[in-house]
């Protein structure tokens, strides 16, 4: 698996207002190794977005002169496909969907945590770019077959309930990737909510007692700060 | 404004002027009816009697001659009455009656008149009015025959001053009437405004005074209160909710700046600082997760979510959250059940399943059994309980838990916002869950409950179920039951 951010040059266009944050969000980007461009109101963005090639772009929906929304509407009308993530102070439901019916790809509710927006840019950069979806994913030697719904690790045929193997399937379409708990919680459950309790920490824990138990090297590893990665321990 | 100039102009005031405007006039005009009346039925009375006394005596008069007529006159010329007689010649010279004089001319014309007249036999030299009729016999002799109208003339004397007296009653009563009400009523409306006036001026704590009598302006005033009551109260939460914010934020806030200082007085080397930068990142992730759900809570408590609506089974959401939570609950030693019924019902999925995670999240931190109380077995005081069932026009989503429970006096208030009972200051939480599960019921039109499982807490979401679609939702049943 290599297909961590650090290996590719990819690049990212960051349409934000707030001076600070752009700063902020330009510079942890391009020390993660991305090459990453920055407009400050929504006509010069949509120039940008245009004329440039990026993998992604990561939207404010409140902007000067011309809304985050209708950005990606008219790149949208233009049949430009580039994966855009809004950024919003609106957190609740029904602005996510306004988000996402608007076109864009992933919505993420500001106050955010940039570990969060790492992961969620780096797995839509990667399903911009990346082979379709995958009829199996396979991980050292484990193995996840998504039309006979069989997992197994070596020679071991494991047992995982329905939702184990949703969780894990998720876990392995990004491997490589760190995924967050709330990313979890939205493409494994369909919630978008924020539990108080680390609901989330008990399943994988569970999923890990069955995929890593009794082997030698673990395969699902926990990012401090961040959330999940499942990856064979030798890069 | 004076005192009187402000009783003049109450509502009351002027509606008693009409109605005293309208009564006066009404009794003016029945009176007045009354004597026209009056007046007409003893002119026909009168024209009766004389008409046939008329005919009588000029009957008399062709039949038996002028000495019978004489006689008959002057026989009933001396009976006590107000009869009038009189017979005169052709030239006018009185033969028999009792009649003195008379209006100048009467004599002259013949058929009705209204005369002055004086009698012989009396002393009394005033002029009495009559109503006379004057015929001419076949000879040519003049006849008059007519009625004194002294009684007519009393009777309307009695109906004048009737309609002076009761004209001066209605006046008088009305006016004081109107008086006393419109005073009465000023008095309770200045009460009411001198109460306003206090409140806008900022003591909330006032209430309008409410008689006993039940009528309208009670009524207002009840309505008043019960506004203001609610006004008071929306007030204090707002304060209360400002204080909790300012507690709930303040203290993370607090601790966040104190560790960061400390680090900075303290920390010697690089992962002493990374302890204590991630000790921070998860404060400020905990300050944003409160700051969340009181969005959530301020949006679903002013109805934005209603757009977001569609119809779904709430036991579906039962067992999805049952599903997410189970290994959870497993972990704190307890087991998530779930019991279900189909429930249709029309809302906010996310909303609703949040509302119901909060409880079931509740369940699992707090419902921890009491070892001392367990009346039940070993087993079955673990269990927290996940039920969806319809109840005639309602859907009920509960979860029940076999902890120690919340004392029934303690129960609103744990619904509030910010409210963490002492028992449960020491675990982690916003003490946001159970507010934000109330808000979510109020938006769809229910309301939360919370009550006794003996032991152990019963936490109830009513919601309006959707009507008409128990079939179909059986069928999903039986299917959910048999998979």
């Amino acid at each position: 698996m290599t297909l961590t951010s650090t290996d590719s040059q990819m690049r990212l266009l960051i349409i934000e207002d707030d001076r600070e944050s752009a700063d902020y969000l330009v510079k942890a980007f391009r020390e993660v190794g991305y090459v990453a461009d920055h407009a400050g109101d929504g006509e010069e963005g949509l120039a940008l977005a245009e004329g440039g090639d990026y993998d992604v772009l990561v939207i404010d929906r409140m902007l000067p002169k011309r809304d985050g929304l209708s950005v990606i509407g008219a790149l949208r009308e233009k049949g430009n496909r580039t994966p855009a993530l809004i950024l919003s102070a609106l957190g609740q439901v029904d602005d996510r969907i306004k988000g996402l019916r608007a076109g864009g790809d992933d919505y993420l509710p500001k106050p955010y945590a940039f570990a969060e927006l790492l992961a969620r840019v780096e797995v839509l950069s990667r399903r911009h770019g990346g082979p379709a979806e995958e009829t199996s994913y396979k991980v050292g030697d484990l193995e996840l077959d998504r039309l006979s719904h069989r997992v197994t690790r070596g020679d071991e045929e494991l047992t995982l309930q329905p939702r184990e193997f949703r969780l894990l399937e998720y876990l392995m379409k990004h491997a490589g990737q760190v995924v967050t708990r709330t990313m979890l919680l939205e493409n494994v459950w369909d919630y978008h909510f924020d539990p108080q309790t680390n609901v989330i920490d008990v399943h994988i824990s569970r999923l890990r007692s069955k995929i890593d138990k009794g082997f030698e090297r673990p395969l699902l590893h926990t990012i401090r700060g961040a959330g999940y990665m499942i990856r064979d321990g030798l890069k | 404004m004076t005192a009187f100039g402000k009783l003049i102009r109450t509502t009351a005031f002027r509606l008693t002027l009409v109605y005293l405007f309208l009564f006066a006039f009404f009794a003016a005009s029945l009176l007045g009816y009354f004597a026209w009346n009056t007046r007409r039925l003893i002119n026909e009375q009168i024209t009766t009697t004389v008409n046939g006394e008329i005919s009588e005596i000029s009957d008399i008069y062709e039949r038996r001659g002028i000495r019978l007529l004489v006689g008959t006159i002057e026989n009933r010329a001396l009976r006590p009455g107000a009869n009038l007689y009189l017979v005169t010649t052709q030239a006018g010279r009185a033969i028999a009656g009792n009649v003195g004089s008379l209006s100048p001319g009467v004599m002259a014309s013949t058929g009705w008149s209204e005369t002055l007249y004086r009698r012989l036999d009396e002393q009394d030299p005033a002029d009495h009015r009559a109503l006379v009729r004057v015929t001419v016999l076949s000879s040519g002799l003049r006849l008059l025959i007519g009625r004194d109208l002294e009684e007519r003339r009393r009777l309307f004397g009695i109906v004048a001053s009737a309609a002076q007296w009761s004209v001066l009653i209605v006046v008088v009563l009305g006016l004081g009437g109107g008086i006393f009400v419109a005073r009465r009523v000023l008095r309770r409306i200045d009460a009411m405004t001198g109460t306003t006036q206090r409140i806008m001026a900022g003591d909330l704590s006032g209430r309008l005074p409410v008689g006993r009598s039940g009528d309208e302006l009670d009524r207002l005033a009840e309505n008043l209160n019960a506004m203001l009551e609610r006004i008071e109260a929306l007030m204090m939460g707002l304060k209360e909710v400002s204080d909790n914010i300012a507690h709930d934020l303040k203290t993370p806030l607090t601790r966040l700046r104190n560790r960061a200082e400390e680090a900075l007085a303290r920390s010697s080397n690089e992962s002493e600082y990374r302890a204590a930068l991630e000790r921070t990142i998860e404060e400020s992730d905990g300050l944003i997760r409160t700051f969340n759900a009181l969005l959530m809570i301020a949006r679903a408590e002013s109805g934005q979510a209603r757009g977001n609506m569609d119809n779904f089974d709430a036991a579906e959401i039962a067992h999805d959250i049952q599903e997410l939570y189970e290994p959870l609950a497993e972990d704190s030693g307890m087991t998530l059940q779930v019991k279900t019924e189909p429930a249709i019902l029309h809302g906010n999925r996310e909303l609703i399943s949040q509302a119901l995670a909060n409880l079931v999240e509740n369940a699992i931190k707090y419902g921890r059994p009491q070892p001392s109380a367990q009346p039940l077995g070993a087993g079955a005081g673990k269990d927290i309980v996940i039920e969806a069932k319809r109840d005639g026009d309602l859907v009920l989503l509960s979860v029940t838990d076999r902890g120690p429970g919340i004392p029934e006096a303690d129960r609103k208030h744990a619904i509030e916002r910010f409210v963490r009972l002492e028992a449960s200051r020491s675990l982690p939480g916003s003490g946001l869950g159970l507010s934000l599960a109330s808000a979510v019921a109020t938006l769809h039109g229910g309301n939360l409950t919370l009550g006794d499982a003996n032991p152990g807490l019963r936490a109830t979401l009513t919601i309006p179920a959707v009507s008409g679609e128990g079939l179909a939702g059986q069928t999903v049943d039986v299917q959910q039951k048999s998979a």
